[in-house]
C-alpha cells in the first residue's frame, strides 16, 4: 500500500518539465517557421542600418529562394562570428582584416562588392575649423583645437579606418591623456547619439549618417576625400574549417551580390535621392 | 463494531524544549485503546505540546515515545488547515497520500463527508467554508483515514456553541466506533460531556490521571483542585 | 520634452496603424517571452518550493546562489549562452544560435532565478501554515512540493508574471544570442535598441510605449484571473 512518493514526484516533475519544454519548443519552432533554406550573414551595422539589406535581401530571396538572415555587428565581431562558425557568409568593410581572415583559412575567398564613403560630422559652428575635403587635415585641426571627438573604439571597420587616419595625421589620440577623445565602445548609431549629445566630431559612414535622425547640431564637415572611400568585401566562411557551413547557399549569396543583377540592386538603393553604395565588383570569375 | 486491536502508547520521561522554554518536563503517560481521554491544564502547561509529541510532530529532547506496534493515527488541530481545493478533494488527497487507491478513495471520502453532514457541500472550495464546517471537514478527513487513535487539540476553541455541539457529536460517534480519543480543551463542560478520564497536566508533567466523573468532584491533586476553582495562576 | 510627446503620438500611430511588421515583432516578443516564462516556471517553481520545504545539504548555499543570480547582468547570461550555443561551443551542433530558440534559452536562464526566489518565499509562507497538518497526514517533504505549488497557484501566477516581465523587457542577452535578425529574432526590445542607434528616438520610445501597453494588458489579465480565482477558492 505504501506509495513510492519520491518516484511519483520525479515522474510528475519530469512530465511537467517535458510538457513545458515541448510547449516552448513548439512556440519557438512555429515562430522560426523555417521556410526552406536560410543562410546566416554576418555583416555590419552600416549596411543594416542604412536600410540597404531591406532592399537587397528580398531581391536575393526572389532570385534564389534562399532566405538570408543578417546579424549586424562591427566588422571585428562579424569576422569573429565567421571564425566561430556562427555565420555562413561574412559581408564587411575592413580590407586588411578581411585579407587576414582569408589568409588564416577562415574564409574561402574575398570578393569586393561595393564601396561607400566615410564622412566626418561635427557641429555646424565647426569650432576646430576642420571643414574641408582633406580628412587628414581635418583630424589634425580637431586634435589641435582639442575639440571633442567621439570614437566607436569597438574594433569595427569604421574604427579601424579612423585609427588609420589618425596615424596618417601623426596623432595618437589614445596615447596622451586627452580629454577631448571620447571612446564610446559602441556601434555607429550609439556613437552618433553620443556625438550629437555632446556636440562632438565623429567619423561615420555616409549610409548610417543619412538614415540617422537624432542629428542635433551636427552636419557633415569633411567629405569627398579619396582616402575616405570604404570598400566592402564578401566571403564564404570556409567549410573546411566549419563543415556545417551552408556552402552552396552561401556561395549563391556571394555570387549573387557580385553578379550584374545584385550590383544593379545595390546601385538602385537611395535615401532621399542620394545613392549610398557604389557597386564595384570585378567581373573576374 | 469490531473490538479494537490492542496497542500501547508509552511516553517515558518525555521532555520537550521549545524556544528555550521547557514545555514538557519528564512526563510519563501510557495509553491503550478504548477510552476517551481529555487533557486538562492551565495555559502553557504543555497540553498541545504533549499531543504533538505523542503524534510525532515534535521530537522530545529527552525521554521516549514508543508504540507497541504501528498504529494508524490522525490529528485535528485548533485551526483546521484545508488545502485550496474542494471539500471532497481535501479528503481524497489525504487518502491518496496514505495509499488508498480508487475507487475506494472516492467512496471513503464521500462516506466521511456524509458522516459529518457535509455531503451537500462536497464540491465547494474548502477554504471558503465556515469555521464550523471546516472543523467538521477536518474531522471527516481524520476519520476517513480510519485512525486507531485520534488526537484533537482544542478542536472547538474557535467555534460558536452550535458548531461546537456538532463537532462534539462527531467526536463522540467516532469514539463509539472504537477509536482512541485524546483531546485537549479549555471548555470544562465539554470535558465533562466527552471524557472518560482526565489527564491533568501541570508544569510539564502529568499531575494526575483520574476517571472523569471523579475528577470534577474530587480531584486527587492540589493543582487540579485549584484549577477547577479557577484559582490556579494562568501562566 | 518634445520627444516624449512626439513618441506618444508615434505610439498611438503604431497601435492604430496595424503595421503588420510591428505586430509580427510584438507577437514574436510575446511568444518568446511566454515560452521563456513557462519554461522558467517549469524549472523555477519546483526548485523554489523544494528549497522552501526541503532539508538537504547545500540548501543554504543554493539560496545564496539563487539570490545572487537575481542580480545577474543579462549581458553575461547572453555571452555565456552565446558561447554555449556557438558552433565552436559545446552545444553548437544544434545550430540554434541566432534563432528564436536561442532567445528562449537565454531568457529562461534569466527567468529561473526570479521565479525560484519568489516561489520560495510564497512556498515558505504556505509551508509554515501547512507543515503540521501535512506531516500529520503522512505527507513527505518531497510529496509536499507539488501540493504546496498547487495550493499557492494564485500567488505563483504573479510570480510567473514577474518572470514574463523579466523576459519581455530583456534586451542585452537577446541581442547577443538572437542577433536582432529582421523578421526572425527581432523582438520589441532589440527593435527599440536598433531605432535608438539609428537616432530615431521618438520611434524607439513609441515602440517602448507599445511594449509597455502589451505587458500591461497581459498583467491585467493575469491579475483579473488571480482575483477571480482567489475569491472563489479562498
Amino acid at each position: 500500500m505504501e506509495m513510492n512518493l519520491p518516484r511519483a514526484f520525479w515522474r510528475l516533475s519530469l512530465t511537467w518539465i517535458a510538457a513545458a519544454t515541448a510547449a516552448a519548443t513548439l512556440l519557438a519552432a512555429q515562430s522560426a517557421s523555417a521556410q526552406g533554406t536560410f543562410i546566416t550573414v554576418a555583416s555590419t551595422t552600416s549596411t543594416e542600418q542604412s536600410g540597404l539589406f531591406k532592399q537587397l535581401l528580398p531581391e536575393f530571396t526572389k532570385a534564389t529562394g534562399i532566405e538570408a538572415r543578417v546579424v549586424a555587428l562591427g566588422t571585428g565581431q562579424a569576422l569573429d562570428m565567421g571564425r566561430r562558425g556562427d555565420a555562413d557568409v561574412v559581408f564587411v568593410h575592413d580590407k586588411v582584416a578581411e585579407d587576414k581572415f582569408v589568409a588564416d583559412g577562415w574564409g574561402v575567398r574575398r570578393f569586393e562588392v561595393m564601396y561607400n564613403d566615410f564622412v566626418i560630422v561635427g557641429p555646424k559652428a565647426d569650432p576646430a575649423k576642420a571643414r574641408g575635403k582633406d580628412v587628414i587635415e581635418g583630424l589634425k585641426k580637431i586634435a589641435a583645437a582639442g575639440a571633442p571627438f567621439a570614437s566607436r573604439a569597438d574594433k569595427s571597420g569604421t574604427h579601424a579606418a579612423e585609427l588609420r587616419y589618425w596615424k596618417a595625421a601623426g596623432v595618437d589620440p589614445t596615447q596622451s591623456k586627452t580629454t577631448w577623445y571620447r571612446e564610446t565602445g559602441s556601434g555607429m548609431g550609439p556613437t552618433l547619439n553620443t556625438a550629437s549629445g555632446m556636440n562632438a566630431y565623429a567619423l561615420t559612414d555616409r549610409g548610417t549618417w543619412l538614415s540617422f535622425k537624432n542629428r542635433g547640431e551636427l552636419e557633415i564637415v569633411v567629405e569627398g576625400d579619396q582616402r575616405l572611400f570604404n570598400q566592402y568585401g564578401v566571403m564564404l566562411v570556409n567549410p573546411a574549417k566549419h563543415p556545417h557551413v551552408k556552402k552552396e547557399a552561401g556561395q549563391k549569396f556571394v555570387d549573387w551580390v557580385i553578379s550584374p543583377e545584385g550590383q544593379k540592386a545595390i546601385a538602385a538603393y537611395k535615401i532621399g535621392g542620394e545613392q549610398l553604395f557604389f557597386p564595384n565588383a570585378k567581373p573576374d570569375r | 463494531m469490531a473490538e479494537a486491536r490492542p496497542f500501547q502508547l508509552e511516553a517515558r520521561g518525555v521532555s520537550v524544549v521549545l524556544g528555550g522554554v521547557r514545555a514538557l518536563d519528564g512526563l510519563d503517560l501510557v495509553l491503550e485503546p478504548g477510552l476517551r481521554t481529555v487533557v486538562l491544564g492551565p495555559n502553557g502547561a504543555g497540553k498541545s505540546v504533549l499531543l504533538r509529541t505523542l503524534h510525532g510532530l515534535i521530537a522530545p529532547a529527552a525521554g521516549t515515545v514508543s508504540w507497541s506496534r504501528p498504529v494508524r493515527q490522525a490529528m485535528v488541530f485548533q485551526r483546521p488547515v484545508m488545502l485550496r481545493r474542494s471539500a471532497l478533494a481535501n479528503l481524497r488527497y489525504a487518502l491518496a497520500v496514505n495509499g488508498v487507491a480508487e475507487p475506494e478513495r472516492t467512496s471513503r471520502a464521500t462516506a466521511a463527508l456524509a458522516r459529518v453532514g457535509l455531503e451537500r457541500i462536497a464540491d465547494r472550495p474548502a477554504r471558503v467554508l465556515s469555521g464550523g464546517e471546516q472543523q467538521r471537514l477536518a474531522l471527516a478527513r481524520a476519520w476517513a483515514l480510519r485512525p486507531e487513535i485520534l488526537f484533537l487539540d482544542e478542536p472547538t476553541a474557535s467555534l460558536d456553541p452550535g458548531a461546537t455541539a456538532e463537532v462534539e457529536r462527531v467526536i463522540a460517534s467516532i469514539a463509539a466506533e472504537g477509536t482512541r480519543i485524546v483531546m485537549t480543551t479549555h471548555n470544562l463542560g465539554q470535558a465533562r460531556r466527552l471524557a472518560d478520564e482526565i489527564v491533568f497536566i501541570h508544569a510539564g508533567r502529568a499531575a494526575e490521571r483520574t476517571a472523569a466523573d471523579r475528577f470534577f468532584d474530587q480531584p486527587a491533586s492540589n493543582e487540579a483542585r485549584l484549577f477547577l476553582q479557577g484559582e490556579l495562576p494562568w501562566k | 520634452m518634445f520627444e516624449i510627446f512626439a513618441s506618444l503620438g508615434v505610439a498611438l500611430q503604431l497601435i492604430g496603424g496595424a503595421d503588420p511588421e510591428l505586430w509580427s515583432i510584438v507577437l514574436l516578443s510575446l511568444k518568446l517571452s511566454l515560452a521563456s516564462a513557462v519554461a522558467g516556471a517549469a524549472i523555477g517553481l519546483p526548485l523554489g518550493a523544494l528549497i522552501a520545504v526541503g532539508t538537504f545539504p547545500g540548501r543554504r548555499a543554493l539560496i545564496v546562489i539563487l539570490n545572487a543570480l537575481l542580480g545577474l547582468p543579462s549581458v553575461v547570461v547572453g555571452l555565456v549562452v552565446y558561447l554555449l550555443l556557438s558552433r565552436a561551443g559545446p552545444l553548437g551542433e544544434f545550430g540554434i544560435l541566432f534563432t528564436p530558440a536561442a532567445i528562449i534559452v537565454a531568457q529562461t536562464v534569466l527567468v529561473v532565478p526570479i521565479v525560484a526566489a519568489l516561489a520560495r518565499q510564497a512556498a515558505e509562507d504556505a509551508w509554515g501554515e501547512y507543515r503540521e497538518q501535512l506531516t500529520s497526514l503522512g505527507v513527505s517533504r518531497l510529496r509536499a512540493v507539488p501540493t504546496i505549488l498547487w495550493d499557492t497557484r494564485f500567488s505563483l501566477l504573479t510570480v510567473v508574471m514577474a518572470g514574463f516581465g523579466r523576459a519581455a523587457s530583456e534586451v542585452g542577452a537577446v541581442m547577443v544570442v538572437g542577433g536582432n535578425i529582421d523578421g526572425v529574432t527581432r523582438v520589441m526590445t532589440t527593435a527599440i535598441a536598433l531605432e535608438t542607434s539609428k537616432g530615431d528616438l521618438p520611434l524607439a520610445l513609441g515602440l517602448g510605449v507599445v511594449l509597455i501597453a502589451v505587458v500591461l494588458a497581459i498583467n491585467a489579465g493575469a491579475f483579473g484571473i488571480r482575483e477571480w480565482s482567489a475569491r472563489h477558492h479562498g
